[in-house]
């Protein structure tokens, strides 16, 4: 019978299959980090349980590390027992961990792919929703809850009812694709299939216009797919996936064998049926800017910000929450996208703080300087990113124009550590979450791409970053 | 985990659509280490002002709901993040069952692992348990929910079913398979990561 992607990979992890329940599935790989671990290790403890694979579980701390000066003690010493508990559970259990201090420290969805730990038709777990992103690599990649965690270091696998297969056929060739990016394609994406659109599906991106995105950019789309409700994103590994994960530290020995057996099978079957379909053209997409609380609520850059029956389009349940996430965001319906006027810029996140972003923006930002109105900060998703950047000459690009140039973590994405939007505060944002609060208690979250954020940046406001010089 | 009884209680409504996990608990309090304490954080920037007073308008100040164990919500609660805080805090205050249209599917499986209930009903019959201004009964054993007007049976899966009656520990029985996890290890050769 012909499978989906998606069946093959599942069907070659099932240990045990069952239809009246869960199944259990193995995991190849599991990324920890300091959040959503301490309880699952206390749990560990309690019942007197090993973890059973250290050796296929790597641990890096992210959500709420500082991304100031690292030699410095670390001021919030919650985050710190966090942290030093992280390390503890590393130690004691056997656990491979990329500190603060390592080389590879960095967004656990940064860093995966990054080390080649990520490899296409392996399943993969981590205690957090955006693991999605891995799927970029044709594995599956699913986020999970912190009793989950604990059962995989227990038992390497998870139990999980079989999702739905959910094709997303990307079609059409972008114009401007400097200025109209994956972040515009994942964004117009989400506000047609809406925040539960995928539930209780892995999606499937395919298509000409997929087929002609980067790693880096086929991360971006696949990083949202939990945004759309989705258990999973992915796509199909070509040659360019297999490029970019030869030769990285954890790449496996006999890589070259392992390639020619996905080129084998990694790839939806002819005539395999999905369960649900959507397609989407992407020849005629405009940048997208978010406009309410959620990451759905999202409009052209060109267009004004939506009256609340026309965004609900019948339904009263949405009118009422587009109105309620109007008040919140301080914005009147009708207001041109780029009049609305912004306090900060955060260039980072799981989504957008990879190389190919940074380099994007700073084309952007190049000779010119970011508005005196505006604090606007860099946070490279790794210190592997880091180091790139600044061997290319990116920082000086960023510093020179007045930008922040930091450390790697989550930062301003959650806010989890110092870095957050004060009461009142609008950003534009390469994150992937626009929710009441995300950046900082009562701050004002509008999801953009990097090149959006960064000539927002410039402008002090929203522009059409198509009219600018990208060259 | 404890056995799941039947519950009697007053139901709190939540009249929201999409309530993602970041306003169950926001970020700032996720860095706790144990499982316990977060009923205070619960929908936290809804509930109180920025000096930390609560907003009298919100349904969680109301004292008529001070002893409630039900909550009642609309479509796709426990969207976003993986948050399973989320469910902490829910069970922390006092909540035992949620009731919407429909869940995100993390929300949903991490209720599961914590004696928690979520029930899944059509829209027409959660609109009729907003107005229901009385104790409700919910009985997971025959999967029932009684209000004064009349009973209404909700579906659930079997299995998920009997995790909560019987307060099972996923690890447990998965360990019981665990010459099958051997197995599968021999057949596939993971790449080790050391």
């Amino acid at each position: 019978m012909p499978k989906t992607l998606f069946e093959k990979i599942w069907d070659s992890h099932v240990v045990i299959e069952r239809d009246d329940g869960p199944s259990i599935i193995y995991i190849d790989r599991h990324l920890v980090h300091e959040v959503t671990s301490p309880q699952a290790f206390e749990g560990l403890r309690l019942n007197k349980r090993r973890v059973r694979r250290p050796d296929l579980t790597v641990a890096t701390m992210d959500h709420n590390v500082p991304t100031s000066d690292r030699s410095l003690p670390i001021v919030d010493q919650i985050s710190e027992i966090q942290i030093k508990t992280l390390e503890k559970n590393c130690k004691d259990f056997g656990i491979q961990l990329f500190d603060i201090n390592s080389p590879y420290q960095g967004i656990v969805h940064v860093i995966g792919p990054q080390l080649g730990i990520t490899l296409p038709g392996t399943t993969i777990v981590c205690g957090d929703s955006h693991t999605s992103t891995h799927g970029a690599f044709g594995a599956l990649a699913l986020g999970i809850g912190t009793s989950e965690v604990e059962h995989v270091l227990a038992t390497q696998t998870i139990r999980m009812e079989k999702p739905k297969p959910f094709e997303i056929k990307v079609v059409g060739k972008r114009k401007n694709s400097n200025a109209v990016t994956a972040k515009d394609i994942i964004l117009s994406i989400i506000r047609r299939i809406g925040t539960d659109g995928g539930t209780g599906t892995v999606i499937e991106y395919r298509g000409e216009a997929v087929s002609d995105l980067t790693m880096e950019q086929r991360m971006t789309i696949c990083n949202m797919s939990i945004e759309a409700g989705a258990r999973a994103g992915l796509v199909a590994p070509d040659e360019k996936t297999f490029d970019y994960l030869r030769g990285r530290k954890f790449t496996p020995e006999n890589y070259d064998v392992l390639v020619s057996q996905w080129k084998e099978t990694l790839h939806t079957d002819p005539n395999a049926s999905f369960a649900k379909s959507f397609t989407i053209d992407v020849s005629d997409i405009a940048p997208q800017v978010s406009w309410g609380t959620n990451p759905a609520m999202v409009c052209d850059v060109t267009e004004s910000v939506p009256f609340p029956e026309e965004y609900a389009k019948g339904s009263e349940d949405q009118k009422k929450a587009a109105e309620k996430a109007l008040q919140y965001m301080s914005l009147k319906a009708g207001t041109q996208m780029t009049e609305i006027e912004i306090d900060r810029v955060f260039i980072g996140s799981c989504t957008n703080s990879r190389i190919e972003d940074l380099i994007e923006a700073s084309k952007v930002i190049k000779g010119k300087k970011v508005s005196s109105k505006v604090r606007a900060m860099v946070v490279p998703g790794s210190q592997m990113v880091k180091k790139q950047a600044e061997e290319m000459g990116l920082d000086k690009i960023f510093k020179d124009a007045n930008f922040e140039w930091r450390e790697s973590g989550c930062s301003m994405c959650l806010g989890m550590n110092p870095d957050i939007l004060a009461s009142g505060e609008r950003c534009a944002s390469t994150s992937n979450r626009n929710f009441e609060g995300r950046q900082g208690a009562g701050g004002r979250t509008h999801l953009v791409s990097p090149v959006m954020a960064a000539a927002a940046a410039i402008k002090g406001h929203f522009v059409d970053v198509r009219e600018m010089d990208l060259n | 985990m404890e056995h799941f009884r039947k519950i009697k209680s007053i139901v709190t409504p939540l009249d929201k659509v999409n309530v993602d996990t970041d306003q169950i608990v926001p970020k700032q309090f996720l860095k706790l280490i144990h499982k316990t304490g977060f009923g205070k954080f619960l929908f936290y920037n809804w509930r109180f002002d920025n000096n930390g007073n609560p907003i009298p308008d919100f349904v969680l100040n109301d004292p008529k709901y001070k002893n409630s164990k039900i909550l009642i919500t609309r479509d796709n609660f426990g969207c976003g993040s993986s948050r399973e805080h989320a469910v902490w805090a829910l069970k922390d205050y006092g909540f035992s069952i949620i009731i919407a249209t429909s869940f995100a599917d993390i929300f949903y499986s991490n209720c599961f692992k914590n004696g928690f209930l979520p029930i899944k009903l059509d829209s027409k019959t959660v609109d009729d348990l907003f107005q229901t201004n009385a104790e409700i009964e919910i009985d997971l054993e025959t999967q029932t929910i009684k209000t004064p007007a009349k009973t209404i049976s909700f579906d659930i899966d079997e299995h998920r079913k009997q995790i909560l009656l019987k307060g099972l520990d996923d690890i447990a029985m998965t360990l019981e398979h665990e010459d099958k996890i051997s197995d599968y290890e021999k057949r596939a050769n993971v790449p080790s990561l050391l």
